[in-house]
């Protein structure tokens, strides 16, 4: 008994754990490190047996195979549009909803709220057809318009930024506001938004992710070949050439990069964010 | 009532929004199920028609199969590591905040990307898994064109997918249960064992029960990966790869509505399927509350 507790004391604390947790770092960063190794190496030298396990020089080369493929920028650039429309109306509509919803007491409140919250459990694949349909009423099949309408109806952004307005907006502010002779849109615009920007910056990675990474949607209404999104040209070009996998991994590479990085950098606050939403939202 | 009209206005684009494009779509879509139409010609009722071939439709049940199995298969290991790992993360000092990036990031890449990859690496003739399994002597696993298999990797695909996520969820709970009850089990003389069982567990019950119902929501979704990795679309017979085994019910409503033009059975699949999602969430929740008793 004394033994145990000996050579456990000499040891390291949570030695244990950080081997585990550094285990699974490992798996979750080895599809990054594996997808740069086969996009700078040539079809044939990952095809090999065995194959070539380090960098290779070929990265430029099959960053130009992919730009011959494919409209990549061209969908860059609409993905980038759409995304950004989406994020900054997602902001705007689920902010100044969730500001009456956290502090003002109108008639119909509560109930309008469940009804929001119930939305959030619709699978939204309900809706999928019937979207389709209309938009190819209203001729907007083929267009990006048609992407950025529906994502904004982002109930969980609304009730996620109600808890943190309700807890983290004093009442005494905008009563003080009030007095001043703010209305309901100066408190709005002057107090709560600038109040907010750790909860609006999570919010703005969720939709912006969301939006960038989004598939099914795409697949389904853009029909025009000039107007597609970066996952819909990146799955066309694994169907088209699934032999050239380096080529097709560079491709997945610069599709994939912009996103972690601009995630890594944002990372501290949004997953302080995520925790916070998710312990509130318990 | 009028001397709320800012607060209606703030609250109306969202109402507006979600109800043309999400509300009466839903609606409209259990209307369409009744109905028989191409999306060109006349629609016409044809009553239950639909289902009732939905029920007699061989592949329809092996769509839902597919999507349960490759559900379990990667909800159980998600959920558990994510418990695991959360556990050892929150128990640990140094480097906190780089594990949990590090863990998130795979959350944050995109379903076809990370299909791609999969493809690549579990191919059966070139990929990595089959070459190091190669260099110990092992000849190629087939992953790509066993149905048992193919479920399997595209399960593996959402495990490394969603573990960070639920990790940050359940450690946000760890984070919230008060040190003091943890010191409380320790002069009581309880081991880390016992402590997670009867302190840990109980408290993150809600937790946990949270992140059953959205794995569950969410992995019954499963559409993009073995649409993305068999490169199923009109042209491509072979949806869900070799023998269908990765044809999930999202892929095969995709199928019928979008490649078929037949909105009415694809209405009808997907308001079936989302029965079955509604049947297991409160399966599900029945047996978390009932382990609550016990």
């Amino acid at each position: 008994m004394t033994a145990v507790v000996k050579r456990r004391s000499r040891r390291p604390k949570g030695l244990t754990a950080h081997i585990v947790l550094a285990l699974a770092v490992l798996i979750s960063i080895f599809p990054f490190v594996w997808t740069i190794v086969m996009a700078t190496n040539t079809t044939e030298d990952i095809y090999k047996s065995p194959p070539k396990l380090t960098f290779g020089s070929h990265l430029l080369e099959n960053i130009r195979h992919v730009l011959d493929t494919i409209d990549f920028f061209g969908s860059m650039l609409n993905t980038l549009l759409v995304a950004s429309v989406t994020t900054v109306l997602v902001l705007f509509v689920d902010s100044l909803a969730a500001f009456a919803f956290a502090k003002f007491d109108f008639p119909g409140r509560k109930v309008l709220f469940a009804m929001l919250v119930g939305f959030m459990m619709l699978p939204l694949q309900l809706a999928v057809l019937p979207q389709f349909i209309l938009m190819s009423d209203i001729g907007w099949v083929g267009t990006l318009k048609a992407l950025a309408l529906p994502a904004l109806a982002n109930a969980f952004g609304i009730f996620w930024l109600r808890q943190y307005i309700e807890n983290g907006v004093p009442d005494e502010l905008l009563d003080a506001a009030r007095i001043d002779g703010a209305g309901f849109f100066r408190q709005y615009w002057n107090i709560v938004l600038p109040m907010i920007k750790p909860a609006l910056s999570f919010l703005a990675i969720y939709a912006f992710v969301g939006a960038w990474n989004d598939y099914i949607w795409p697949l389904v209404v853009l029909t025009d070949p000039g107007h597609l999104t970066l996952q819909v040209v990146l799955a066309q070009l694994h169907v088209g050439h699934t032999t050239d996998y380096s080529m097709v991994m560079a491709g997945v590479l610069m599709a994939s990069l912009p996103l972690v990085i601009v995630f890594t950098l944002f990372a501290r606050g949004f997953i302080a964010g995520a925790t916070e939403g998710a312990v509130q939202g318990s | 009532m009028l001397s709320y009209w800012r607060q209606y206005l703030a609250i109306s684009p969202f109402f507006l929004i979600f109800g043309i494009f999400s509300f009466v779509p839903v609606f409209y879509s259990l209307y369409l199920a009744f109905q028989r139409w191409d999306g060109m010609g006349t629609i016409q009722f044809v009553g239950l028609q639909q289902f009732r071939f939905l029920w007699d439709d061989p592949v329809f049940w092996m769509s839902i199969r597919n999507t349960l199995v490759i559900w379990v298969l990667s909800t159980v290991p998600t959920l558990f590591g994510a418990l695991v790992l959360a556990t050892l993360l929150h128990s640990v000092r140094r480097f906190k905040g780089f594990y949990r990036i590090a863990l998130y990031i795979p959350n944050v890449t995109s379903i076809v990307a990370v299909s791609i990859f999969f493809g690549a690496v579990f191919s059966n003739n070139f990929g990595l898994v089959n070459a190091i399994l190669g260099t110990v002597g092992i000849s190629p696993v087939p992953w790509l064109s066993n149905p048992w298999l193919i479920k399997l990797v595209i399960a593996l695909l959402m495990t490394w997918m969603w573990t960070g996520y639920n990790m940050i969820i359940y450690l946000a709970g760890l984070q919230a249960i008060p040190t003091q009850i943890y010191e409380a089990a320790k002069l009581d003389g309880a081991g880390p064992i016992r402590t997670f069982f009867q302190i840990t567990m109980p408290i993150m019950r809600p937790i946990i029960l949270f992140t059953v119902i959205i794995s569950t929501i969410n992995g019954l979704q499963s559409f993009s990966e073995p649409q993305v990795l068999f490169g199923s679309n009109a042209a491509n017979p072979n949806l869900g790869g070799p023998g269908q085994a990765g044809l999930t019910t999202l892929l095969y409503f995709y199928q019928s509505a979008f490649v078929n033009n037949d909105y009415g059975y694809g209405a009808a699949i997907v308001w079936a399927f989302f029965v079955l999602i509604m049947v297991l969430v409160v399966i599900n929740w029945r047996v978390v509350q009932r382990g609550r008793k016990s």
